[in-house]
């Protein structure tokens, strides 16, 4: 019951969070902030992550290769499906829902506790509108732009992996990720990021927006925002591919 | 003028504002007070529509804000300021931004208007060469006064102000309170304080109510507030020693 209590509760949010800005110029700063909060600090993160899993999924194509009738180009060809499909969308946004998550969900829940959005409320400002409407239009922008870097450095990654292991030469790795290749796979991937930014920032801020109490709830509701987010993109996951590959 | 009449709320099974009617004149400072969790804030957040009412109704200058719609209400909201008990800033703002900050939202003034704005409001407060100041860089005392520049920055016609003392020390207490004061009758403001503090009773208390479980047990100045027989008042107004000492003196007058 509680369940279907929330999810009516989390439309309703969306309602107001996409009501008309009160000045356009304000919320275009705003977008630009959280630009830099949800896309540029993550960065670093992605980088380091997207490097090292691509070189990982490379030493383990390698080393599960048996049969000595798979040409040695099938290494590029899997580390290339692996991140495009699923590793760089999918797996860096469940990282994202972490890093990004639990930063919405507590910045919004300790604005909550301190009365900053009562503070708004009184002002006559939509609290809604001004706090989620940037965040959600930042990682709309920003998510696809992480996914598309994270799929270049995982790529470069594995072959920096193959090479220096000698699993094999850089030759065969690029001839490898040029093997079938489909654009439309790239869109497939590009899509993803849409709906997970989408879900990201906006159950996060719900579950930061509604907090209640003191300092310990905040940290509840970032738990929550990271665990609710995270089932969101996995289910969102299991029917996008559903729907794309029929 | 802010009339309240007839407000009932409830928490579930807890009445916690049962039939509460008053009238809060423009021009003074209307103190509501009352031991913790007898519905005084509960009382404060259901006039400035923080909490909606069960029944009852609340009038803005004979305009009936229960019945407004968002909208309607945003109109009424520019028109109303308010100090947080926790002051409110925004961490993220310098102390000049936060009292800037309404004014961006809601007027077409140029930067250096706003500016100049808010520069008024924060000398009027006694706040001056501490613009560029993040919040967590002011003291308890000087946050409230950041939060009052900012109540004020929209020159409002209702001031609400949620226990503007606590956690602060005695003298910067008689400092906020002589500033609630003195804006109020300056600007004419409709003001309504929230609080448990009997020096601000004492100090600026031009009209009181006194809530009691939920009802509106008293209703008066802060001169009948001390010569009151009413036992429950009583027990609040003389909890502490020295208070008890004052009405010896005054009973032997």
């Amino acid at each position: 019951m509680k369940v279907i209590y929330n999810i009516g509760k989390y439309v309703m949010m969306l309602k107001y969070v996409f009501s008309r800005p009160e000045k356009f110029r304000i919320y275009r700063i705003r977008i630009f902030d959280e630009i830099e909060i949800i896309g540029l600090s993550s960065i670093p993160l992605v980088a380091l992550m997207s490097v090292f899993m691509g070189a990982v999924i490379t030493l383990q194509t390698a080393a599960n290769m048996d049969s000595p009738l798979l040409p040695v180009e099938t290494i590029g060809y899997i580390t290339r499906q692996s991140t495009i499909l699923e590793f760089s969308p999918t797996i860096i946004s469940l990282i994202l829902a972490g890093k990004i998550g639990s930063n919405i969900a507590s910045e919004v829940g300790t604005m909550r506790v301190t009365e900053q959005i009562d503070a708004l409320e009184i002002m006559g400002v939509n609290s809604l509108g001004y706090l989620v409407l940037p965040k959600v239009v930042a990682g709309l922008i920003t998510f696809p732009i992480i996914v598309i870097l994270s799929m270049a450095l995982s790529i470069l990654g594995g072959l920096f992996a193959a090479v220096q292991t000698g699993l094999c030469s850089q030759n065969d790795y690029v001839k490898g990720l040029r093997y079938y290749f489909y654009e439309s796979d790239v869109a497939y991937g590009l899509i993803k990021p849409f709906f997970f930014a989408f879900i990201i920032t906006t159950i996060a801020s719900f579950y930061g927006y509604y907090t209640k109490g003191g300092a310990l709830d905040v940290g509840r509701s970032s738990t929550k925002a990271v665990v609710y987010s995270s089932i969101g993109i996995l289910l969102t996951n299991y029917f996008l591919t559903q729907i794309i590959l029929t | 003028m802010i009339e309240v009449k007839g407000v009932n709320k409830s928490f579930g099974d807890h009445h916690v504002l049962k039939e509460i009617s008053t009238v809060f004149e423009p021009g003074q400072v209307n103190l509501i007070i009352g031991q913790s969790g007898s519905g005084k804030s509960v009382l404060a957040k259901c006039i400035v529509g923080l909490h909606e009412v069960d029944t009852g109704e609340i009038l803005y200058d004979e305009r009936n804000f229960t019945v407004m719609n968002r909208h309607q209400r945003k109109d009424v909201r520019k028109e109303i300021g308010m100090l947080f008990q926790g002051s409110a800033l925004f961490d993220s703002l310098t102390v000049e931004e936060n009292v800037m900050f309404p004014l961006s939202m809601f007027t077409t003034m140029s930067k250096e208007e706003m500016r100049e704005r808010a520069n008024f409001c924060l000398e009027r407060v006694k706040l001056t060469n501490r613009n560029h100041l993040l919040p967590a860089e002011c003291s308890g005392g000087m946050q409230k006064r950041i939060g009052i520049a900012r109540a004020i920055a929209m020159n409002p016609k209702y001031l609400f102000c949620d226990e503007p003392n606590s956690g602060l020390d005695p003298k910067t207490s008689i400092v906020i309170d002589n500033l609630i004061r003195e804006l109020t009758y300056e600007f004419n403001m409709t003001t309504i304080v929230i609080t448990h503090d009997m020096n601000s009773v004492i100090e600026i208390g031009d009209h009181i109510i006194f809530i009691y479980e939920g009802n509106k047990w008293w209703e008066g100045t802060k001169e009948d507030i001390l010569r009151t027989d009413n036992q429950e008042i009583n027990d609040f107004v003389y909890a502490a020693q020295f208070m008890k000492q004052l009405k010896g003196k005054l009973g032997s007058h």
